[in-house]
């Protein structure tokens, strides 16, 4: 249990630092910005009580926020994408299968990875995006930002499962 | 009351993700709200000095490039006094000097934190109240306009950068003097569009932009950009221009505050006037 808060609190900090630090400095043409820090709503173990996961989530979207003058934005979309992640793990995990307590990719099977990031990581960046220009006007360019930065996160938090956070 | 309360309790995840939502949302709102502009953090002392210690780092890489951009200005600023080798009236450049009524005041500072990819970019710098700074002073580089000051804490400034669609500057063009607001509208770092040109005058792809100095926020003449392409559109009367930016704002390092010392006295007395109308 002990262990559980170390590692959780370790990776909070870590994946705060590398999304201010170095993510939110990387820009590609004016349309691209991963977004890895899902990451850590995506790890949270799956018998974690849902409280614990939207309060979680809540805590991180605030600190990238007030690191990346956007009060309440991240916060917006970290809430709605932890509060549904039961939602999700129910509706793509089939009963037979037994739960694993740790959601990586190491210890699930990788298109069941795959749909479970992509899912969460496009829900967190539908919020996010249309909440910051706050508008539907020029609603297709919006989409495409948000569609292009998603594959992007996808692709770094699923290669970052080759990497760290195995276990 | 007792079933509500056993309703709630029962779905507590619900509650709690309305409440966290609610708070996140009404953050959005009350910041979105131009004047309550106060919510901007990293001016203040913890995030600020934090951006402070990583941007010093990250100094080190970009020495060079920097380097060869003083060098650059320089070499500009040295073409513009134009001094002869050898110039021994000294004593009447100082004279001269003295009779100028110096009316922008430039303090140099250093871009701590930046972005161009955000429908509304602010810029963060390491000069504060205590150097003087405060809000609406423009923001200027070697290359051209950057932004305007918005919010000073004790060390650290925060600006709007004119990559912000809340913001509009005026602009005009260098070789006949009309003039017209500058706004950009995203997504493209490098381009802003400049309105309220009219028709009938005749501007061509290349034409140079500068700002007007009506605003009293910048001096006039300080560049802006090019014009990259402009259309006619059908049933108005403006042109619709594109302009290649001349900052580049993926790239600022270091930028000038410009101080316009006349500035509370041009703002009364327009003002004043203002009242009578």
């Amino acid at each position: 249990m002990i262990h559980n808060y170390v590692k959780y609190t370790l990776m909070f900090v870590f994946l705060v630092i590398v999304q201010i630090l170095i993510l939110n400095q990387v820009q590609f043409s004016g349309y691209i910005n991963p977004y890895m820090y899902v990451l850590f709503i995506l790890l949270l173990p799956v018998t974690a009580p849902p409280w614990l996961v939207i309060l979680a989530s809540f805590l991180i979207g605030i600190v990238i926020d007030v690191f990346s003058n956007s009060m309440g934005i991240h916060a917006a979309a970290s809430v709605f994408a932890g509060y549904l992640r039961p939602v999700v793990i129910r509706f793509i995990s089939s009963h037979d299968e037994e739960y694993n307590e740790y959601p990586g990719l190491l210890q699930n099977k990788f298109s069941w990875f795959l749909l479970y990031t992509s899912i969460i990581v496009l829900i967190h960046h539908a919020v996010l995006f249309f909440l910051e220009v706050f508008s539907f006007a020029d609603f297709l360019i919006t989409f495409f930002r948000l569609l292009l930065s998603s594959i992007f996160s996808v692709f770094i938090i699923v290669l970052s499962q080759f990497i760290i956070f195995r276990k | 009351m007792r079933s509500l309360l056993r309703y709630l309790v029962k779905h507590y995840p619900l509650v709690l993700f309305l409440l966290l939502e609610t708070a996140s949302l009404s953050m959005v709102v009350s910041y979105n709200s131009y004047q309550r502009i106060t919510f901007l953090n990293s001016a203040n002392r913890v995030t600020g000095s934090f951006y402070n210690t990583f941007s010093s780092v990250r100094d080190y890489f970009s020495l060079s490039k920097v380097n060869k951009q003083l060098a650059e200005e320089n070499g500009r600023l040295r073409s513009l006094l134009d001094l002869p080798a050898e110039r021994d009236d000294f004593e009447d450049i100082f004279a001269d000097s003295g009779r100028y009524n110096f009316l922008y005041r430039y303090t140099p500072a250093k871009v701590i934190n930046n972005s161009v990819n955000k429908p509304f970019n602010y810029i963060t710098l390491n000069k504060g109240r205590e150097h003087g700074i405060k809000p609406d002073q423009g923001i200027i580089s070697a290359s051209g306009v950057v932004g305007v000051v918005i919010k000073v804490s004790n060390s650290y400034s925060v600006g709007l950068s004119l990559l912000n669609s809340q913001w509009s500057i005026s602009a005009m063009l260098k070789k006949n003097s009309y003039f017209g607001s500058l706004v950009w509208n995203g997504p493209d770092y490098r381009i802003a569009s400049l309105r309220e040109i009219p028709l009938h005058v005749s501007i061509s792809i290349g034409d140079t932009v500068v700002t007007s100095g009506f605003s009293s926020i910048f001096p006039e003449g300080i560049m802006i950009g090019t014009i990259a392409d402009f259309s006619r559109p059908g049933g108005d009367n403006y042109y619709s221009i594109d302009i290649l930016l001349s900052t580049d704002f993926k790239n600022l390092s270091y930028v000038d505050i410009v101080e316009n010392s006349d500035k509370d006295e041009i703002e009364e007395l327009e003002r004043i006037s203002g009242n009578d109308s």
